[in-house]
């Protein structure tokens, strides 16, 4: 199964949290592999396992939570046979992470400098003042202007989209092999997101890395990445490289995403809705997740969980009309009939 | 033949920064200066723009939640800032708001019964003997069922949160609603769900919206006309069809192309703009963009340049820029 052009694989994941006794699978059965220089999307909604799976590759899972099984093979070895010391030396250095909430994710009682310098004494063994002047160059490598005087700043003397790069500036301290970066512009403004992502774009290919991009914003997905995961309610329902995902996407919860999403490009009647809710951890249908709120389930759809299947457009789809057991129109392309199914 | 239900003129809304050792107000955060729109009955009127730019603070000063300091509003016919404070709780009646975070702006403690219940009780719009068979009316006008009125608002998800949200403000009867990024929070499936159901209300009952957002996307979607700001001023106005296909200003052309589209095939230009939005309290002279505008000059930081229109605009369509005809004949190049 390894493959050298992997930077990372990660192999039936299953992260649970155990809550009053009962258990609540977050992430179930997911498996990715994430190839050297690429950026790789996960897209779902709130509650879909995006999060949970990246937090998982960190191995930053707390009580009550649990990684109950699967690996995650980094370079070839399973991260999650690491102890705790071995991981610290990972963490930051070979794998580095970008949050959301930029002012939340840095310590407001340190200076930026400080910030980026404890990553590189940690991890380089660099001197106090080998790191700050490293801090310096780093914050000049994520377009920071002046920044002799910004290393000595704090957080909040920052604008948002300045913490982000500070945050990116932290996390590519040590020339990491994988960075994940976990809704990255979410909290900031579209003008700012396009300098961010911009500046995301370039360092990776300068610097070489893999990205491992968590995002609901199917934008940013078409812009940034190379290959697509789609996750619902804790799986992975559709995988594809990007043009694959957008120009024939397969699962009807792709389709139904894609085609709610508000377009300021083009003028559309009627957005096309997914109805109903996302199932509650607690309470996961029988058979396929996406079954309840799907206009073409059928009866297996409501028995059987399907497994993802390899199409000959070269999507992997976690849909039973893909396979040999559908039992429902033979005739049905989700893509165009999506629209009329929901209305009947 | 329209109306104008809401028309906003020079509204101005400062607030006081406090400092020193006696708390004297030292300077002023200009949140909106001199601001200018109408809204005609039945339409929706969209204002876009990025945080801080004042967007949110007009829609609050339209309702008098925040007392304006300078300007007039007129609201069908009459001047807001004229009425005392319980007269104004009336127009309130007429006036609602629907806000962007439905786990903040609904009271955890009451029922969807209670909160609907307060909402006609304080404004007296429906007999006492006829307000359960009204509140399950809007229960199911708003698509969550009437068997769900003795819920509380832990019980629901965010999408129906919101959808109590707009029930509670369908409540009293209003003919105009602000819609404070009223879909924001909210996931793409469930935010398309929501924006349908505004998109009929709007039909149903013949409402005028003022949008506050800034997804431009939705934008397109729920307006007829929009609005952006930047730092307090509108910049642009227009219809939508002109704002998305025909902009004029350099800052609403570096916000659309700033917006990425969801088609990895679709490579456009994009504008991306140096730094970051100027602070309020201290804004630029002249035109607000110019410290990050790519066509500015020295006239864009000595004159502020006023709403206009050019022969290349249609409708009602309007933009505060000095360059826009040169811009246009390629006269007036960027500077980066």
């Amino acid at each position: 199964m390894t493959n050298d052009a992997d930077v990372l694989q990660i192999d039936n994941l299953q992260t649970s949290f155990f809550i009053d006794g009962s258990e609540i699978k977050a992430v179930d059965g997911v498996s990715l592999n994430i190839p050297k220089g690429k950026t790789v999307g996960i897209v779902g909604e709130s509650g879909s396992g995006k999060s949970i799976t990246s937090m998982s590759v960190m191995r930053l899972i707390r009580n009550p939570g649990r990684i109950k099984g699967g690996s995650i093979h980094f370079n070839g070895e399973d991260l999650l046979q690491k102890t705790e010391k071995n991981m610290q030396n990972i963490r930051g250095n070979k794998i580095s992470m970008i949050f959301q909430e930029p002012m939340t994710s840095l310590n407001p009682v340190y200076t930026v400098g400080q910030q980026i310098s404890e990553v590189l004494q940690i991890h380089q063994n660099l001197s106090k003042k080998e790191a700050l002047s490293k801090s310096v160059e780093m914050l000049e490598l994520v377009g920071i202007p002046s920044p002799n005087d910004r290393v000595k700043q704090y957080p909040h003397e920052l604008s948002g989209g300045m913490r982000q790069r500070v945050m990116i500036a932290i996390a590519l301290a040590c020339n990491p092999e994988l960075l994940i970066a976990d809704e990255p512009t979410t909290a900031l403004d579209v003008t700012i997101q396009a300098q961010i992502l911009e500046l995301m774009n370039g360092l990776r290919k300068e610097l070489g890395m893999s990205v491992i991009l968590i995002t609901h914003d199917l934008g940013v997905v078409a812009e940034t990445c190379d290959y697509v995961a789609v996750m619902y309610a804790g799986q992975i329902v559709e995988y594809a490289d990007v043009h694959t995902l957008f120009n024939n996407p397969k699962h009807p919860y792709t389709v139904g995403l894609m085609q709610s999403l508000p377009r300021h490009d083009m003028d559309q009647e009627e957005l096309n809705v997914i109805e109903g809710n996302v199932p509650k951890p607690g309470e996961m249908p029988e058979g396929c997740r996406f079954a309840p709120r799907c206009p073409f389930a059928s009866d297996i759809c409501t028995r059987e969980l399907p497994d993802l299947m390899e199409t000959e457009d070269g999507n992997q789809v976690r849909c039973w009309v893909y396979s040999e057991k559908w039992d429902g129109d033979p005739e049905v392309n989700v893509k165009d009939d999506y629209k009329t199914a929901r209305s009947q | 033949m329209t109306t104008k239900l809401l028309e906003v003129n020079n509204l101005k809304q400062y607030f006081p920064i406090k400092g020193g050792v006696f708390g004297r107000t030292v300077n002023h955060v200009k949140a909106v200066d001199d601001v200018s729109f109408y809204v005609n009955e039945g339409e929706t009127l969209s204002i876009v723009g990025e945080s801080g730019c004042g967007k949110s603070t007009t829609g609050r000063a339209v309702l008098r939640l925040d007392e304006p300091t300078e300007g007039d509003i007129q609201f069908n016919g009459e001047n807001l800032l004229d009425l005392n404070k319980n007269d104004m709780r009336k127009k309130r009646k007429d006036m609602q708001i629907i806000f962007q975070d439905p786990y903040a702006s609904i009271n955890p403690r009451q029922t969807v019964r209670q909160v609907l219940e307060e909402a006609m009780a304080i404004q007296d719009v429906v007999p006492k003997a006829d307000r359960v068979d009204k509140m399950m009316e809007l229960l199911d006008t708003v698509g969550l069922g009437s068997h769900q009125l003795d819920r509380f608002p832990h019980e629901f998800s965010g999408g129906q949160r919101q959808r109590v949200g707009i029930a509670r403000a369908l409540a009293v009867d209003p003919k105009f609603i602000i819609c404070d990024e009223s879909v924001s929070a909210l996931d793409v499936s469930i935010q398309a769900q929501v924006l349908n159901l505004l998109k009929n209300l709007q039909e149903q009952y013949n409402l005028t919206y003022l949008f506050i957002a800034h997804d431009l996307g939705v934008v397109r979607h729920i307006s007829d006309r929009v609005a952006v700001m930047y730092l307090g001023r509108v910049v642009e106005i227009g219809e939508k069809e002109e704002i998305f296909d025909n902009p004029k200003h350099p800052y609403t052309k570096s916000l659309l192309s700033a917006i990425p589209v969801p088609d990895p095939s679709h490579k456009q230009e994009r504008i991306v703009l140096k730094g970051d939005v100027p602070s309020p309290i201290d804004p630029p002279p002249g035109c607000r963009f110019h410290t990050r505008c790519p066509f500015a000059t020295e006239k864009c930081r000595d004159e502020t340049p006023e709403l206009r229109k050019t022969e290349t605009m249609t409708g009602t369509h309007e933009a505060a820029c000095h360059y826009m005809e040169d811009i246009e004949a390629g006269r007036h190049k960027a500077a980066y």
